[in-house]
């Protein structure tokens, strides 16, 4: 099952354990590649618009480690790091990924996740997969949002809460 | 993403309550009001010990209470971590979707300023863009 996006994002679960997303940009691979991976690009764009990124380590090598952290626009901090495990340029990149404060306890122990880049008539499909340590932490994450009756409790959540308005 | 004064693991405790349809029917049925525990078992086909099972479920994600005002201690919703957990569906999302916006946005920038120092060329200084592109 896969839900789409008006802005083209895609997010699936293909196996219990993963959280796949998906997105088409318009570059070329090694650009793509670039842009994910070089600290004074990553700055440029990961975030929300109003988070600021204050930390942004990278390290690209394998077993080298990656650290980012964010003041976020409605205060705070968020703040996320782990490792390079594989690194194919600019088709493959794997890496741990571990949040400083998991919003579930479940979550704690991170996820591994593999970003592949894959170039088709000149645009480049970025492909994440994240894969939890168990299906329950899977399953937090995803909330009920992304996949079959997920959304549909999703949306049933959706009108509990306008009832309560 | 949401800044939280949850304990972490509530929100599991949430979504695990919200994964049940009883439970879910439950909490609807309380968003109409405070309900004693025998009106909340009418509908189903279980016994009230089951019944009171599910609400045992949904008392310790904090997604309902006990009134304190009555003899019959009927249910009532609490809404807050029904509103915490959808804030949360939200931001996750929200979070990739506006930094993939973000790089499509960039990766324009990057490509029309090809040929002067672009992501392919030396690295040094950056790639030329102006800042706030996007309404």
């Amino acid at each position: 099952m896969t839900q789409g996006s008006p802005s083209g994002l895609a997010v699936s679960t293909p196996s219990e354990l993963e959280i796949v997303m998906t997105r088409a940009f318009a570059a070329p691979r090694a650009l793509v590649f670039e842009a994910i991976t070089k600290p004074e690009h990553i700055r440029r764009w990961l975030g929300r618009r109003g988070d600021v990124m204050t930390i942004c380590d990278v390290d690209l090598r394998v077993g080298g480690k990656w650290r980012y952290v964010w003041t976020l626009r409605e205060g705070g901090e968020m703040g996320m790091s782990g490792e390079f495990l594989q690194i194919v340029v600019p088709e493959l990149l794997v890496t741990t990924e571990a949040f400083d404060e998991p919003y579930f306890e479940v979550m704690g122990a991170g996820t591994i996740n593999t970003l592949r880049l894959e170039e088709r008539e000149g645009r480049t499909f970025l492909t994440t997969t994240a894969r939890y340590k168990s299906r329950q932490a899977r399953d937090a994450a995803l909330g009920t949002d992304m996949e079959t009756g997920a959304a549909e409790s999703y949306d049933r959540l959706a009108e509990l809460l306008k009832t309560l308005a | 993403m949401v800044s939280t004064d949850q304990p972490v693991d509530s929100l599991s405790e949430t979504f695990a309550a919200l994964a049940d349809p009883t439970r879910r029917a439950i909490l609807s049925r309380l968003a109409a009001g405070e309900t004693s525990v025998t009106e909340l078992a009418e509908p189903f086909d279980m016994s009230l010990p089951a019944v009171c099972k599910h609400l045992r479920v949904l008392e310790r994600a904090g997604l309902i209470e006990r009134s304190r005002r009555r003899q019959f201690r009927p249910r009532r919703l609490n809404a807050a971590p029904l509103k915490h957990a959808a804030a949360w569906l939200e931001d996750y999302r929200r979070f990739w979707e506006e930094s993939f916006e973000r790089l499509d946005d960039y990766l324009q920038e990057l490509q029309s300023g090809a040929g002067d120092g672009g992501a392919e060329g030396d690295g040094q200084g950056g790639p030329k863009m102006k800042k706030g592109a996007k309404p």
